[in-house]
Formats: C-alpha cells, sequence, structure tokens
C-alpha cells in the first residue's frame, strides 16, 4: 500500500526543479508541515516564503512575485486557499493573468471530523467559475508528478486540489500515460463510461472491474482535468455507452457531474447520474468512513452502476 | 514656479473631458490623487515607455483602481498611450480603456478595482525584487477609505515583517468617501502610529505640494530597513470650488453648467500656479 500522499510528490517534483530553475518559489500560510513541504524548506530556504495565517496576503504577494518574475507555487489548505481567498485568486492570479500555481491541499473532506469549515466541497465549483483559471485534481503520487512537471512548461494561473492522505496507486513509475489537458483512459467498454476526479478515480476503476466480472464493459476517464474539460474524451466515451456516471468528492453543484452532463446533453443526450458529496455538511468521520457512508467507494459505484443499467 | 503644478491643472481637464465622454466617473477622488500620480510617473519613478520591459523598472500599482481616469490621463502624459484616444474611447463599448486599470494595456502592471489588493500584490513584488538582488522600487496608491479593507492589514504586516525598504505606500488621505467623511464612516484616525506600530517609516506631506512630495519620495527612497508611508493630505475635487470637499462628487459627471465653471477655476488655478 502506497505511503505517499500526492502533496508530498509535489514538494519531491519542486525539489527537484527547483535545484535547476532559481524563480520557483513556494509560499506556505502557516501550512508547510500540512502541505508536506518542510523538505523543500530545508533543500531550498532562499526559494521558500512563510506568511504566516493570512490566506488572501499568500495569494496577493504571489501574484506580486509573478508579476516579476517568479514562478510561485503557494500551498494553502483547499478550505481556505480557494473560498478564503477568492478574490484575490480571481482578481490577482486570473484577471491579471500571473504565473501562479495555487495548490489546495487536504482537499475534499480530507479533513474528516474537523467539519464543514475546513472541507473544500465548493472548489470545482469556485474555482472552475473564474474565467483564466485552470482546474487540477490529479488522481495518485505518479500522475501528481507529471501534472506539476506540465505545469512548469507554461506560463498561466492554476488551481491544483490534492488530497491529505496517501491514495493507492493506479499508475506505476513507469506507467503513467499522461498528456497535459486530456483525460487519461483507463480502461474500455461499451455498456458504461464512469468519469471520475482525484481520490474518486481509484474506486471507480476498481468498481469497473467489479462490473467487468459481471458482463458489464465499461469505460473508466481520469479526468484529472477538469478546466480545460476534456470534451472529446467524454463525447467519445459517452457515445457509445447506454448511460454516463460521474463520480467526485465536491457538492452536488458545479463539479464535475454538472460539467459532464451539459457536454452530454449538448453532444450525445443520455442518462448522466452524478455520484458526490450531499448538499450538506458530511457525517464525521474519516475520509475513507465519509466515502463508505455516501456509498462512494467500488460497490457502491457498481451497484449505481448495475441500477441505471437495469 | 513648478511646472508639474501648472501642468496638473491641464491633466485634471483631460479627467473632466474623460468622464463627460464617458458618461460616469470618479471625478472627485481623481482630483486628490492626480499630483501624487504626476510626481511619481513625471518625476520620481524610473518607469516610461521605453523601460517596460525592464527588469529594473520601479513597479507601481492603482490600489484605488477608481481613481483610473486620473491614472490613465498621467500615463497618456507619459507617453504610453494617447490622451485623444483614452477621451474618445474611455468606458465605450468594447473600449479598453475601462472604468478600472487593465494589465492588458501599456505601463499597467496589475488589474485592480477591487479595493485592499494593491498593497498585498506589492509585497509579493518588493519581495520578487529582494530574492533577486535588484533595487528597483515599488510604489502604490491606496484611498483612505479602502484602509477599512482587512487585506490591506495583512499586506502591512508582512512588509513590516519582512523590512521592504524598497516599498513606499501612499495614502491619498482626502478624508471622503461615497457615504461621507471618513472619520464617521470608518475612524482612519492616528494613521500613522498605526502604521508605526507595524514596523513603517511613516512621513506626512500635502499631497498637492509637489516640492513637499519630492522630499517625502526622497526620504522613502533614503530610508532603510523599513517600508515607507507617504500620507499625502489632499483635498477631494481639488481644483475646483464646484467640487471642492464634497462628498456627492465622489462619482459625478458635471453638467454643462458645472464644467464651464470646473474649467474656468483650473485656468485660474493654472494661472495662479504659475505665479507661485
Amino acid at each position: 500500500m502506497n505511503k505517499i500522499p500526492n502533496r508530498q510528490a509535489i514538494c519531491e517534483v519542486l525539489i527537484e526543479e527547483a535545484n535547476k530553475d532559481k524563480d520557483i518559489v513556494v509560499l506556505c500560510s502557516d501550512s508547510r508541515g500540512s502541505a508536506s513541504f518542510v523538505p523543500f524548506v530545508n533543500a531550498h530556504p532562499d526559494q521558500f516564503l512563510e506568511v504566516g495565517i493570512a490566506e488572501q496576503n499568500l495569494v496577493s504577494i504571489s501574484a506580486g512575485l509573478a508579476s516579476c518574475g517568479k514562478k510561485p507555487f503557494a500551498a494553502s489548505p483547499a478550505c481556505f486557499i480557494t473560498t478564503r481567498s477568492f478574490e484575490q485568486c480571481k482578481v490577482d492570479v486570473a484577471y491579471s493573468n500571473t504565473n501562479v500555481t495555487l495548490i489546495g491541499i487536504s482537499g475534499g473532506i480530507s479533513y474528516g471530523a474537523l467539519g464543514m469549515s475546513h472541507h473544500s466541497a465548493q472548489d470545482i465549483a469556485s474555482m472552475s467559475a473564474i474565467p483564466n483559471m485552470r482546474v487540477y485534481l490529479p488522481s495518485d503520487r505518479f500522475q501528481t508528478k507529471k501534472l506539476i512537471q506540465g505545469l512548469l512548461q507554461d506560463q498561466k494561473p492554476a488551481y491544483i486540489r490534492v488530497g491529505r492522505n496517501p491514495v493507492q496507486d493506479i499508475y506505476s513509475e513507469e506507467n503513467c500515460p499522461f498528456t497535459m489537458d486530456q483525460a487519461t483512459v483507463l480502461k474500455e467498454g461499451s455498456d458504461l463510461a464512469i468519469i471520475a476526479c482525484g481520490e474518486m478515480v481509484k474506486p471507480a476503476y476498481d468498481a469497473a472491474k467489479i462490473l467487468e466480472k459481471q458482463g458489464i464493459h465499461g469505460t473508466v476517464l481520469d479526468m484529472y482535468c477538469i478546466k480545460p474539460l476534456d470534451v472529446e474524451a467524454i463525447k467519445k466515451a459517452a457515445q457509445g455507452a447506454k448511460a454516463v456516471l460521474t463520480v467526485e468528492e465536491h457538492s452536488p453543484f458545479g463539479g464535475l457531474g454538472s460539467m459532464v452532463s451539459q457536454v452530454v446533453a449538448r453532444e450525445c443526450p443520455k442518462k448522466v447520474i452524478n455520484l458526490s458529496l450531499p448538499d450538506a455538511p458530511v457525517i464525521t468521520g474519516t475520509s475513507q468512513e465519509v466515502f463508505d457512508y455516501y456509498h462512494l467507494n467500488a460497490e457502491g459505484i457498481a451497484k449505481k452502476a448495475i441500477e441505471i443499467l437495469g | 514656479m513648478n511646472e508639474l503644478k501648472v501642468k496638473s491643472f491641464d491633466l485634471r481637464k483631460h479627467v473632466v473631458d474623460m468622464i463627460v465622454a464617458g458618461k460616469g466617473g470618479h471625478i472627485g477622488g481623481d482630483m486628490s490623487v492626480i499630483d501624487i500620480l504626476i510626481s511619481l510617473y513625471l518625476k520620481n519613478m524610473n518607469v516610461n515607455p521605453n523601460n517596460i520591459n525592464d527588469k529594473n523598472r520601479d513597479r507601481f500599482i492603482m490600489s484605488k483602481g477608481h481613481s483610473v481616469e486620473a491614472y490613465y490621463a498621467v500615463l497618456a502624459e507619459a507617453g504610453f498611450f494617447p490622451i485623444d484616444e483614452v477621451i474618445k474611447n474611455f468606458s465605450k463599448f468594447g473600449s479598453e480603456f475601462i472604468g478600472h486599470p487593465n494589465n492588458q494595456l501599456p505601463g499597467i502592471e496589475m488589474n485592480s478595482g477591487s479595493l485592499g489588493h494593491g498593497l498585498p500584490v506589492s509585497v509579493g513584488m518588493a519581495l520578487a525584487g529582494k530574492l533577486d538582488q535588484k533595487d528597483y522600487r515599488v510604489y502604490t496608491v491606496m484611498g483612505d477609505g479602502e484602509l477599512a479593507e482587512g487585506s490591506v492589514w495583512e499586506g502591512v504586516m508582512a512588509a513590516g515583517h519582512f523590512q521592504l525598504d524598497h516599498l513606499c505606500a501612499v495614502v491619498d488621505r482626502n478624508r471622503l468617501q461615497i457615504s461621507g467623511s471618513t472619520e464617521e464612516v470608518m475612524n482612519q484616525d492616528h494613521l500613522a502610529d498605526r502604521f508605526r506600530s507595524f514596523g513603517w517609516h511613516v512621513i506626512c506631506v500635502d499631497g498637492h505640494n509637489y516640492n513637499a512630495l519630492d522630499q517625502g519620495f526622497y526620504e522613502a527612497k533614503s530610508t532603510k530597513g523599513k517600508p515607507t508611508l507617504l500620507i499625502a493630505n489632499t483635498i477631494k475635487g481639488y481644483g475646483s470650488s464646484v467640487m471642492e470637499n464634497k462628498a456627492n462628487w465622489h462619482h459625478k459627471v458635471p453638467t454643462e453648467e458645472e464644467y464651464k465653471q470646473i474649467i474656468e477655476d483650473f485656468e485660474k488655478r493654472k494661472e495662479a500656479a504659475k505665479h507661485e
């Protein structure tokens, strides 16, 4: 079982890249521990800035650095860096078009029992609604590394959400197919299309394996790129399928499910079922307990698929 | 005679013309801030149309972005774009001269409009200078009503913490905001003490006196180990008795009669400035 959370994978890539690129700057808001960035601070103290518990300042300072040629990566809990700093993300980063990468750590319901103040079930909706903001939810540590390397190739704003806990590997060091802004096809099948992002990709993939044993052949898309959304991949997966199932660790409104539904309704109308967190503060528990309770696990997803296909 | 002071009344006329043509604008704050902008762009800052891509240029953010008309008039005077284009297109359908600063235009570093952003972004610009060991200076101009925004104080705290001595923030202290006196809306008394307690050097000057502004910016430049706040005491609507110290001129288009009077007042003040 993998013990490296995606946030640690980000730190590892940045330590390596910062050796070659002195313009990379990591910023934290008293969040270096929870962001797994302590090794970066030790390796590159001159390329690290601590701004204290001030997330709005974190984002504005990052935008100022970027406007002067720096490549800032601002890491702070997803709940705060998105909604608390929403206007700074909108005006200073997206509208001013500064090369800032916003890293939302402990996203979704990662903080478990800490409650709704610490959950970010609105980040996809809020950040995607900002013009010129890109939104990514990588699934495992290997994809996370490829994504960060990809983002270092351009100069545009982006928001990445990663979870707090290690997630099971989907890919491997040798086998991690990745094309920037294109969904990864994990499996192909004509009965059903399952489209998932972030931590929900693994249970979605496992659900497809359960269904396979029962003679139901599904396509599984790892839609790590929420914005720009890979519309072509959705069309291709949905066209031949009898129904589409989306799975996400997010509110039912304005997330992956909403976006996929828009595309399917426009391009190839058919039934789309959105599996998500409820429109309510979630039940208290660890991530896995909460996912299980809301049937956001392999068995729950497979059961829902069978129900839809009737 | 101070040539910039004389010129300031011509630029004030450009602002009024912009607002009349565009059918709207933050005229009162334009008149209070414009001398600060003229002093920076035409004398004290190292930035001009020929060095906008130079990494060593000074940086400026118009944090009180609603006074964009004054900013456009000064940028045009500094040669970034023709003033006729601005007056003709300001706020018109499809125009790039919109009602708040936008960095699609030459000379504008960052978009603003929402208050309380300029100082925190300036902190980032100043930190970049420190990291790269460059000696460019970073300036931002805020309104006094703007200081009620909490994000300003996150920036103030960080600038003091990082001892950003190449950062100079200016407050256009005109003591008026939309709803009335800043002291009644949200008390801004003891402004200097507030900033000093965060580790800032504070200078108070007459924001319509060019020699005083020069001295203030020079003192800021000479101050080591601390960011500087320049409190520029100004008069909202400065230049014409029609507008001066009147809160209802925060956002207003003059009538034909008012326009005539305002332009006449500008001419008189310009003449007086020639003999100062």
